[in-house]
């Protein structure tokens, strides 16, 4: 425990998701348990983390548990008009797909039609020895046969074009919205459930569009042809086959109403599967090291138990709704069948009519089945839908600029540029302040290392200048420039942050450093690489800077990791780089290769270097010192030293420990 | 870019010899065996259901050629009841199949998902290297709602529609034979027409689940590499990937569409000829008297109602198709050998677990005794399995004696094979040459389970799980000494103590037992690595591995533990990877690591002193040695 002065009493407030809890606002509720909050006990205690509110975009209350329920809001109607402006794009072949069916559907729906005119018609003019209507009957069966073969072999293709590419634009929002969230969504949101909505989610549309909106259509085309042939061949039966639907509609409502509630629950337990199941396979090393695989093995089956659960349920619903469905139409038959043969019986109607109706009829309640089966996909798809629609609805909390800026030419030649906190204070959204209001100017050009104990706010600061998160007051400056106004392209390529966390894209090396500056050529990859002292160990590899870092760079050492970061960092060449924590993987050599390549490379940039090894502090032109979010001492390293103060003593520990 | 190819040749395996759908799906078996019973059952109620879906249209006749023709109204009664009846019956059978199967298929799928789970779990670490986690993902997602969708549908009705289809047919033939040739003329053209699609189908299928897989892997690694992503704007090349990956999906797809297109035109088409010229051959033969008007309304009435089960049968064999497709992908990661998780049961002699605090019985032995006690590397070599066959081993002949209670620190340039040679002592990787052993037994010997309970590890990466603070400690010991709850508890105030991490995790909302990892609270780097250390120090292991366990603390916490540590070590055997001079303190004896050997062995000061590399290593001067 390092500081525990003022209270905070952890390492990075700043690097945890969530606020600490103010004293005066200790409203924040904790996590997911609703426990008593620690408001009160603790002037400050670190915050829950899941308990910042939502975006004030949608105007939902305070999304606490939204996030850890996995029901992110979403407007109402969101999921519908989402789909509707999935298929805006394709209206016109929408349209062409639902004409090949009306019309494959009418061929279909001939044949009844060709048998009534057969024997009414037909038969008795064969017995007149007439051929030409069989003749007919005939011609017509073979056209019908072929059209109705020939329209679905179009329907099908053209149907699957459309969903393809309804999927191909929806996977693409998800995968780019995800990307411009900030991360203090992210750092909420798991990656499993973002996963999940990537994949099984929009695995449930691909069903819905597949075969829901085939079936849906054909559905209804089929229902309207045989209720109006059927008024057409009798009135009676017609309006009789018709009132049999109302009782149909009443099942079909429940049906939906409790099929929503299931598939909804269903896909949110399917994303804590999916939670899991990532969670084990990227800690696989200590799942093993620590013998956890028993203890997960319960864990996931207690989750899988909830999920087969569910599963069952969506199942039996849709039972339910098969049997009672069935029963209505049933009934309806035996009762509209009774009737016709009695008006036969009475020479009412005519018995070809009778067959024909009775044809129909069954033809009228087979898609029952097949209604409720689209609407089991289209509940789980709306219930993906609707998580999709919530998470696109979350907006960036650093948003684009509205009317973006500019940044002013560089001065004379000198790649570095002036960095000004103005009146900036940082709190978290809940309450919980973590900077208290605060000027500080970078000159153009300087090395300035942050040095403090852990939790000092050090990493907020660096992640305000880097617009990881907007001040809650005041502004950030580059060259009198706000921030806020600046487009995000022109600010990555003016300032880069250089973290501890040293992920490693699949691809090759080469790949991975070039994500600096894209469309960088090899020899600058391999220019950044030399730099940085990266060059021998990449050579060193099987394919040179060709090597696959395979599965999150599973071959590649932390250290050789950080300095793959850092050689993207100087490809980026930034007007202001900043660095957290950035070496502390590295072996002496490297963090001396590092300090050489910032004294060389990046002369001139602006630099903001936190460090827990203050030889890194050598190379600053200056020190500021943190304590509880406030600067303490700022001043070139050798005047602090000379003042004997808290860098002082910092420094003194240091150079014992490097003995 | 890159990514696509690599991670498609990885897991692309639709060029191998393709194995029949059947002989693929009947590797289910065990999966479906405990609910054979039930699916049986259902199978027999579903055929029972479609056969009297085929009853009615012969009521139907009965009634159009009996009662109403003779201007019955008491026979048509007699046959409207009977045709409820036989409604009733239907209704209640379909919902019966349904319910039937409900839950056993629920429990199919959630039992292989289960049993893959534990499966991954217990693949050995360098199964996990080569396969990227989507891929893994979308088999345990995906591919079993493909399986479960195949139990529900395609097994059961392509056993039923067949059924049906021989029924109807017997009927049609029993009530016209000729009538009812012309219709099953169709038959063998689709048969033949079934055949080819199905294999072309089953290759379409397998390449887009395959790409699903990819395309779920470069989802997972934009979410986790989210903060480089934000920190340079954007990741072109992996926007690229995916931009491909979805349009690749799509054009498969596309090509799957097409396949699905041709059969089911074929399947629409060719059935509906025959039924046309049934039409009108049964005209003609009504017209010449041979036939009544009912028997040719029921014959074809039988025919309609044969309709659907035809026409299923394109899409039930393209389901049939993407469920052997899942099948394989799911046994392409059960087949491979899991490591065996307690192993032969060693003959060695045990050693009794040591009582808390108490020095090891040979720490003070000194050198002599113990030649073969504590952690002993003799030639030990490694290579991944899949480097590539030429390179040289990664490890070649690692020879060290860690004595009993001793603190080794391991020092070595990046990339030299430091924590592959920390990651064989847990026996996550298995050496390709030499032995190690613990306290005299030989690791190969020991089995996985029992070596990890004796060495502790604290990784270079301080993964924590989603569960409470106090949970992740305990679980580096929780195991091996199970005590009751207050020794628990003392073990874990001891253990945050050691790592200076009492502090914070007692100001946490929940103190120990609040939620953290990636479902809870996210902790910085420096609380999360201290939370690790207290996890591998926690059981009181015999032996103890360091991976540069103080790299993300600050120099003011960073001595704390060190002070701490210290009494840790002074009775633990440990291996200590160490980057700088603070860590390499902790340590009695220093080991340099170069060139895939154990290049000398001291003190800090000796190897300062005697050894060039050893000191550019930890001065930063003269990187000519590196």
């Amino acid at each position: 425990m390092t500081t525990t002065t003022a209270g905070l009493p952890s390492d990075d407030p700043e690097d945890r998701d969530g606020p600490p809890s103010d004293d005066s606002e200790g409203r924040a509720a904790p996590p997911r348990r609703p426990g008593p909050a620690p408001a009160g006990a603790s002037p400050s205690g670190p915050s829950p983390s899941k308990s910042s509110p939502s975006d004030p975009a949608t105007g939902v209350p305070p999304a606490s548990d939204s996030f850890a329920r996995d029901a992110l809001p979403a407007p109402r109607g969101a999921s519908r008009s989402l789909l509707a402006s999935l298929l805006a794009p394709h209206r016109r072949r929408v349209a062409v797909v639902a004409v090949l069916l009306l019309l494959q559907q009418a061929a279909v729906q001939a044949g009844p039609l060709l048998v009534a005119y057969a024997l009414d018609h037909a038969v008795p003019a064969l017995r007149a020895g007439e051929h030409g209507p069989l003749l007919a009957v005939a011609v017509a069966a073979a056209v019908c046969a072929m059209a109705s073969g020939a329209l679905q072999f179009g329907f099908i293709q053209l149907a699957a074009r459309v969903s393809q590419d309804v999927l191909l634009d929806l996977r693409g929002r998800i995968f780019r919205h995800a990307q411009a969230l900030s991360l203090d969504f992210h750092e909420r949101y798991t990656s499993g459930r973002l996963i999940s909505r990537a994949t099984t989610d929009v695995e449930s549309l691909r069903e819905l569009l597949d075969e829901g909106l085939q079936e849906l259509i054909t559905i209804v085309l089929s229902t309207v042809y045989i209720s109006v042939t059927l008024l057409w061949l009798d009135w009676g039966l017609g309006a009789a086959a018709l009132a049999s639907g109302a009782p149909l509609a009443l099942l079909l409502r429940s049906f939906r109403h409790r099929a929503h509630r299931v598939y909804s629950a269903k896909s949110s337990a399917m994303a804590s599967i999916i939670v899991k199941f990532t969670e084990t396979l990227n800690g696989i090393r200590p799942v093993q090291a620590f013998r956890r695989e028993r203890a997960n093995d319960t864990a996931f089956a207690r989750l899988n138990h909830h999920h087969e659960r569910i599963n069952g349920d969506t199942l039996l619903e849709m039972a339910r709704y098969v049997v009672g469905s069935r029963l209505v139409a049933n009934i309806a038959l035996a009762a509209i069948v009774l009737w016709g043969a009695c008006r036969v019986a009475s020479g009412d109607l005519a018995l070809g009519v009778l067959a024909a109706a009775v044809l129909y009829l069954r033809r009228l309640y087979d898609p029952i089945d097949r209604l409720g089966m689209f609407l089991n996909s289209y509940e789980s798809a709306a219930a993906s839908l609707h998580k999709i629609a919530g998470l696109l609805a979350q907006r960036p909390s650093v948003p684009e600029p509205a009317a973006p800026a500019a940044l002013p030419p560089l001065a004379d030649g000198r790649p570095g540029r002036e960095v000004a906190f103005h009146e900036v204070g940082f709190a978290y959204r809940t309450g919980g302040e973590v900077l208290p209001r605060f000027d500080l100017t970078l000159t153009a050009g300087e090395t300035v290392a942050v040095v403090g104990a852990t939790g000092a706010g050090k990493s907020t600061l660096a992640k305000l200048l880097a617009r990881f998160y907007d001040p809650s007051a005041g502004r950030v400056l580059l060259d009198g420039v706000d921030l806020r106004e600046l487009p995000t392209g022109t600010l990555r390529r003016a300032v880069v942050m250089v973290t501890q966390e040293a992920f490693l894209f699949s691809g090759t090396v080469a790949d991975n450093i070039a994500l600096g500056r894209p469309g960088a050529g090899r020899e600058e990859v391999e220019r950044a690489a030399k730099a940085i002292g990266a060059h021998d160990f990449i050579t060193a590899l099987p394919d040179g800077y060709d090597t696959d870092v395979r599965k999150r760079g599973g071959r590649i050492s932390a250290g050789q990791r950080q300095l793959v970061s850092f050689a993207r960092a100087l490809l980026a060449d930034p007007a202001v780089l900043i660095l957290d924590e950035a070496t502390s993987s590295l072996d002496i050599p490297g963090e001396r290769a590092v300090q050489r390549a910032m004294d060389t490379v990046l002369q001139g940039r602006t630099a903001l270097v936190i460090a827990h090894r203050l030889s890194t502090v050598e190379i600053a032109d200056r020190v500021l010192v943190m304590s509880d979010g406030r600067i303490i001492e700022d001043g070139p390293p050798d005047q602090l030293i000379a003042d004997r103060g808290r860098f002082a003593q910092l420094h003194q520990a240091w150079r014992d420990s490097v003995g | 870019m890159a990514d696509t190819a690599q991670t498609t040749n990885q897991t692309d395996r639709t060029d191998l010899p393709q194995r029949s759908a059947v002989r693929s799906l009947l590797r289910l078996w065990p999966f479906i065996r405990p609910v054979r019973a039930r699916l049986g059952v259902a199978a027999c109620v579903a055929v029972l259901a479609s056969c009297i879906s085929l009853v009615i249209p012969l009521v139907l006749k009965w009634l159009v050629d009996g009662p109403v023709a003779a201007r019955d109204p008491g026979g048509a009664w007699l046959g409207g009841a009977f045709l409820l009846l036989l409604g009733l019956a239907e209704a209640l059978l379909f919902g019966l199949r349904r319910w039937l199967v409900a839950r056993p298929l629920a429990g199919v799928e959630a039992t292989m998902r289960e049993t893959l789970y534990r499966h991954l779990q217990r693949l050995p670490v360098a199964f996990h290297d080569r396969w990227p986690s989507g891929q893994l993902l979308s088999r345990g997602t995906t591919d079993l709602q493909l399986l479960r969708m195949f139990f529900a549908f395609p097994l059961m009705f392509l056993l039923v529609n067949g059924v049906t289809i021989l029924v109807g047919a017997v009927i049609l033939l029993v009530q016209r034979w000729s009538l009812g040739l012309v219709l099953l003329a169709p038959v063998l053209p689709l048969m033949v027409l079934c055949s080819v699609f199905e294999a072309k189908y089953g290759r379409a299928a397998r390449r887009a689940q395959d790409q699903v897989g990819d395309l779920t892997t470069v989802v997972e690694e934009s979410v986790l590499g989210i903060r480089i992503i934000k920190g340079f704007g954007r990741h072109r090349s992996q926007a690229r990937a995916f931009r491909e990956l979805t349009r690749a999906l799509r054009s498969t797809e596309l090509g799957k569409a097409r396949l699905l297109a041709w059969i089911w035109g074929c399947m629409t088409a060719l059935p509906e000829l025959a039924i046309g010229g049934a039409l009108v051959c049964g005209a003609v033969q009504v017209a010449d008297g041979e036939l009544s008007a009912g028997t040719l309304v029921a014959f074809l009435s039988t025919a309609l109602a044969l309709r659907w089960p035809v026409d299923s049968i394109g899409f039930l064999l393209a389901m049939s198709n993407e469920a052997a497709a899942a099948t394989d992908r799911y046994f392409e990661v059960m087949d491979e050998p899991a490591v065996e998780e307690s192993g032969p049961p060693t003959p060695a002699v045990r050693i009794p677990p040591r009582t808390a605090g108490a020095p090891t019985a040979t720490a003070g032995a000194g050198a002599g005794a113990a030649t073969d006690q504590g952690l002993v590397f003799s030639g030990v070599a490694f290579r991944y399995p899949d480097a590539p066959p030429d390179s040289p081993p990664l490890l070649r002949d690692i020879t060290l004696h860690i004595r009993p209670g001793e603190t080794m620190a391991l020092v070595g340039a990046t990339g030299s094979g430091k924590t592959t040679l920390t990651a064989l002592v847990p026996r996550l990787y298995d050496p390709t040459a030499g032995r190690i052993s613990l306290d005299g037994r030989d690791l190969a010997t020991i089995s996985r389970d029992e070596a990890r309970a004796m060495v502790a590890v604290a990784f270079e990466e301080p993964t924590l799980f989603s569960a409470t603070a106090a949970e992740n400690v305990l679980m580096g010991g929780a195991a091996s000494r199970p005590g009751g709850a207050d020794a628990q508890d003392d073990e874990l105030r001891r253990a945050l103590a050691v790592a200076q991490a009492d502090g914070f995790v007692a100001a946490l909302p929940e103190g120990s037992a609040t939620q953290v990892g990636e479902q809870g609270l996210s902790l910085s780097g420096g609380q999360r690595q201290r939370l690790a250390l207290a996890r591998a120090v926690v059981g009181r292991p015999r032996f103890l591995i360091l991976d540069d366990p103080l790299s993300a603390l600050d120099v003011h916490t960073e001595a704390l533990v060190e002070a701490a540590l210290r009494q840790v070590l002074s009775t633990t055997t440990a291996l200590v990877v160490a980057h700088r001079p603070s860590t390499v303190l902790l340590a009695d004896r220093v080991a340099l690591l170069s060139g895939g050997r154990i290049a000398a062995v001291g003190t800090h000061h000796e190897l300062l002193r005697d050894n060039p590399e050893y000191a550019a290593l930890m001065s930063g001067e003269g990187e000519g040695a590196r």
